[in-house]
């Protein structure tokens, strides 16, 4: 047990009733998309009594929880409404969650990013529990006129022992909503959990599985038209000039127009990335006609800056690599003399291309622009930064700007940067009328915001007897390298080196699922295993032997992991995968990263099925604290395996005079069923520390385990992705 | 334009549209079932998967001219309740993770298992090899699948 001060945004904990006086009652609206089942109808309250932001008691005792942040797949629209249970102390089947919107006053980073959402939310969420508890706690003290520390609860119910006297929380919620919030609650000992850390299915499940409307192409409004969007065909290319006549008479087709996404004394967010400025902007009543009018249309681009090919961007990245003179990120000991000194170098280049987000959800949202409000619903992973901007484009109080979440259908990044949201709020300002922008998938995946391509160069240097005495690490990028100057192996070899270069283009980049660490990790550990097997060591001691170092005599001050859980991730994956054992046929590679302040190590088992490598089985470790909803992480840990293996054995964005050379499935290949894992085992390390990043962690080291055991299947080492252009992979 | 009378879910449904017009943006943008997804218009995903008198399709590209007299089931019709095995099954293994492509899955499933109830396991691999789970979900696809087969 814990005590902790409710100083968190202590707004989402002030009373409704503040304002109202006395407990307020609340009718109780169901989302359109949110129909209650028959059986919910029946349960359902005749009165909603507010608690704070993130709940309200029904009179029978229901609970509805409020999950604030945007559900991209992560399934926060479950665990963080369990965790809010949990302190609570509620039966989960009593439980409803609803979406918030977005509500600054309320609640506190309602982002989904960087894997943070249950990391940043843990404490507050589990407060919003534990305030209303104690509120319920008192409520019934007073009325039964007994010391508050004599009542207990239990799923929902206040017991006073000695008295033998039980109430619900729906008896005593409406005094309990006019009790004050108190200044300080108890938190529960995390060995008294009872949700968290039980599995608990996705609480949108059954909408899923029966087709209700939960995204944000989903959204049907009275009077709402359709809005497309037609780009440059090229990087470096602009509108000039179209000819709409035709067009604008094909049925059902209301506007042909553009927007300019850089409208004048509009600040721009950090959120706001668009690698073209102007738009044709098509408009008409059902989304077909409007594709039809989208394709007739004669627009004529012309040049605005360079057009960029791929092989200029490796040949660039190449020569960053090769310049030299540039201040390192990181210097420990003297690198250059090491190298010198050492018995042995090992230098390795790796690369990788650009890659789509490829949500299968495309991008969309809705705008209902008027004079005096504006709303604004569809999938966004960075709902308040989307505001700012779409305020200052409406000319707006940001208060007079309301976004709603939909459910979306992936994100990996790419909806951290709401430019169609802003497209959307652009196009309904200018035809005055509630609409829904939608991108075809050509849209989608030509219009830039990529994961960068990188390039890194790794040089090891090995004393006589086989010990690490220097690394560097070098690495360039399109719009940033990807190097962590603070990551492993720093920390772990006297003489270290890091630097990073940045290479301008004007194709547009973005964040993309575990940005930098989905390339670096698969360089890193790949050169890892190389450099151990140089050495003459088994790739797990050569790592468990520098985390040794990095325990007892770490070099530096500024090292971004800890050393005994990377290297406990490591040891159980060891064991779990009883590493050391071969089976004929059956070819195995390791690796273990760290990102999103968790730690991931996996083995992967490759056979080769008609010369075609296939996953066997993936063993793999986490650490990322408590788990809240094990199953749901389970399936957070198999995704980022499976999405992992797909890029770096197939993904690919190229260019060709600016171009970009895939345009939709056909030729961008993701992963199918077939390319899938026969088997993932994932074990967590239970150690009861506040909980970590889960979305993210354990896409990047798969990689690398995957090349390690490629590795061993075909006797050559994969230095660039996609590994399918490797002809010994390739068959 | 024309008029199409369209039976779908069991309902008969009258559209007016163009006859090019694909079955995916008569369901969702007429009928107002959007439970049938947009993927990529091209039948690379299989998000826009449903029953064409039993039999899985691409709506996305398969004009609403070609329909004639044949039902069209979508997720929304797949069972009254929710409970098909292929559903109750989703259910139990919670498949999905950001669920947009899961409507498209369930209905190639549904279709498979029709055929095929008990379908080894490269049955399942290449007859849902046309749907993209771009979350990755396919290890539970699997496993539901051959769960739904058992029930």
């Amino acid at each position: 047990m814990a005590i902790i001060k409710t100083t968190y945004n202590r707004r989402s904990f002030l009373k409704a009733s503040a304002m109202s006086g006395g407990g307020m009652v609340l009718g109780f609206s169901w989302m359109a998309s949110c129909k209650p089942t028959a059986e919910q109808v029946l349960q359902m309250p005749e009165e909603w009594f507010n608690i704070n932001a993130f709940l309200k008691i029904g009179d029978n005792g229901i609970v509805t929880i409020m999950s604030p942040n945007p559900e991209i797949g992560q399934n926060v629209k479950t665990s963080m409404p369990m965790i809010v249970a949990e302190e609570l102390d509620v039966n989960w089947d009593h439980v409803i969650v609803e979406q918030a919107g977005l509500d600054t006053d309320k609640y506190k980073r309602q982002i989904a990013g960087g894997s943070q959402s249950i990391r940043a939310g843990w404490e507050s969420l589990r407060m919003a529990g534990a305030t209303a508890r104690r509120m319920l706690l008192e409520a019934a003290a007073k009325q039964w006129e007994v010391p508050v520390n004599e009542l207990t609860t239990s799923e929902g119910v206040i017991s006073h022992t000695e008295t033998g006297q039980s109430i619900g929380y729906g008896e005593v919620a409406t005094a309990a909503s006019s009790m004050e919030v108190p200044e300080e609650v108890e938190l529960k000992d995390p060995k008294d959990f009872k949700i968290i850390g039980t599995s608990r299915k996705n609480v949108d499940a059954l909408k899923i599985a029966t087709g209700e409307p939960l995204f944000g192409l989903d959204i049907q409004r009275d009077g709402m038209l359709i809005a497309m969007i037609e780009h440059p065909p090229a990087f470096g290319m602009k509108f000039k000039s179209m000819n709409d006549d035709v067009v604008k008479s094909m049925p059902g087709i209301k506007d042909v127009t553009t927007i300019n996404l850089n409208p004048e004394g509009v600040e721009k967010q950090w959120s706001d990335v668009n690698a073209f400025d102007e738009l044709v902007v098509i408009v008409g009543n059902t989304t077909w006609e409007v594709m039809k009018a989208k394709k007739a249309l004669q627009i004529d681009w012309e040049m605005d800056t360079t057009l960029e090919n791929s092989d200029d961007h490796d040949q660039n990245l190449a020569e960053l690599l090769a310049s030299t003179g540039n201040d390192p990120g990181r210097q420990d000991g003297t690198p250059d003399a090491a190298f010198k000194n050492a018995a042995k170098v090992i230098e390795r280049t790796f690369s990788a291309p650009f890659l789509a987000h490829n949500t299968m959800e495309p991008m969309n949202f809705f705008a209902d622009v008027k004079e005096d409000k504006a709303e604004l619903v569809g999938p966004i992973q960075t709902p308040e930064f989307l505001r700012k901007t779409a305020a200052a484009i409406c000319g707006l109080p940001e208060e007079k700007v309301s976004i709603m979440m939909t459910r979306m259908g992936g994100g990996f990044g790419r909806r951290l940067y709401g430019n169609f949201g802003v497209e959307a709020t652009l196009i309904s300002q200018k035809i005055k009328a509630p609409v829904k922008l939608v991108y075809s998938r050509e849209d989608d995946m030509t219009q830039g915001t990529y994961r960068p391509a990188y390039k890194v160069t790794y040089k090891a240097g090995l004393d006589e007897n086989n010990n690490l005495i220097v690394w560097s690490v070098k690495g360039a990028g399109v719009h940033g390298g990807p190097v962590f100057n603070d990551r492993f192996p720093a920390g772990t070899v006297d003489h270290f080196m890091a630097e990073n270069l940045s290479l301008d283009s004007n194709i547009s980049t973005g964040a993309w699922r575990a940005p930098r660490s989905n390339f670096i990790a698969y360089a890193e550990q790949s050169f890892m295993d190389e450099v151990a097997e140089a050495a003459g060591k088994d790739p797990i001691d050569f790592r468990m032997s520098l985390f040794d170092r990095a325990i007892n005599n770490p070099v530096g001050e500024k090292n971004d992991y800890e050393a005994e859980r990377y290297a406990g991730v490591l040891k159980l994956v060891k064991e779990k995968a009883n590493w050391g054992t071969d089976t004929p046929g059956v070819y195995r590679g390791v690796s273990a990263y760290y990102c999103h302040n968790s730690y991931v190590a996996q083995v992967v088992d490759v056979v080769m099925e008609n010369s075609q490598p296939r996953v066997k089985k993936v063993t793999c470790a986490v650490d990322c604290g408590i788990v809240i909803n094990p199953d749901a992480a389970l399936n957070q840990i198999e995704g980022g395996i499976v999405d992992g293996i797909g890029h770096a054995m197939y993904g690919a964005m190229t260019f060709r005079d600016g171009v970009p050379e895939q345009r939709n499935f056909d030729r961008y290949r993701l992963i199918r069923q077939k390319e899938t894992p026969l088997e993932i085992e994932t074990h967590f390390v239970d150690n009861g520390i506040d909980p970590t990043g889960l979305g993210e962690p354990s896409l990047p080291p798969i990689q690398s385990a995957l090349a390690n055991a490629l590795y061993k299947a075909t006797g050559e080492r994969i230095y660039d992705q996609p590994f399918v252009n490797s002809k010994k992979v390739l068959g | 334009m024309a008029n199409y009378n369209l039976k779908i879910n069991g309902a008969d449904h009258s559209v007016d549209v163009a006859p090019d017009t694909p079955i995916l943006w008569v369901l969702r943008d007429h009928v107002n079932l959007v439970g049938t997804k947009y993927g990529c218009g091209i039948a690379q995903c299989g998000a826009c998967t449903v029953h064409l008198d039993g039999v899985a399709i691409r709506s996305c590209n398969v004009p609403i001219s070609t329909v004639g007299n044949k039902s069209i089931t979508t997720i929304e019709g797949l069972s009254e309740k929710g409970d098909h095995p292929v559903q109750k099954a989703w259910l139990e293994h919670d498949v999905p993770q950001c669920g947009y492509c899961q409507a498209g899955q369930i209905m190639n499933a549904a279709a498979l298992l029709k055929d095929n109830p008990n379908p080894y396991d490269d049955d399942i691999e290449n007859s849902m090899q046309g749907n993209i789970c771009r979350c990755g979900t396919y290890t539970r696809i699997k496993a539901a699948i051959k769960t739904a087969a058992s029930m």
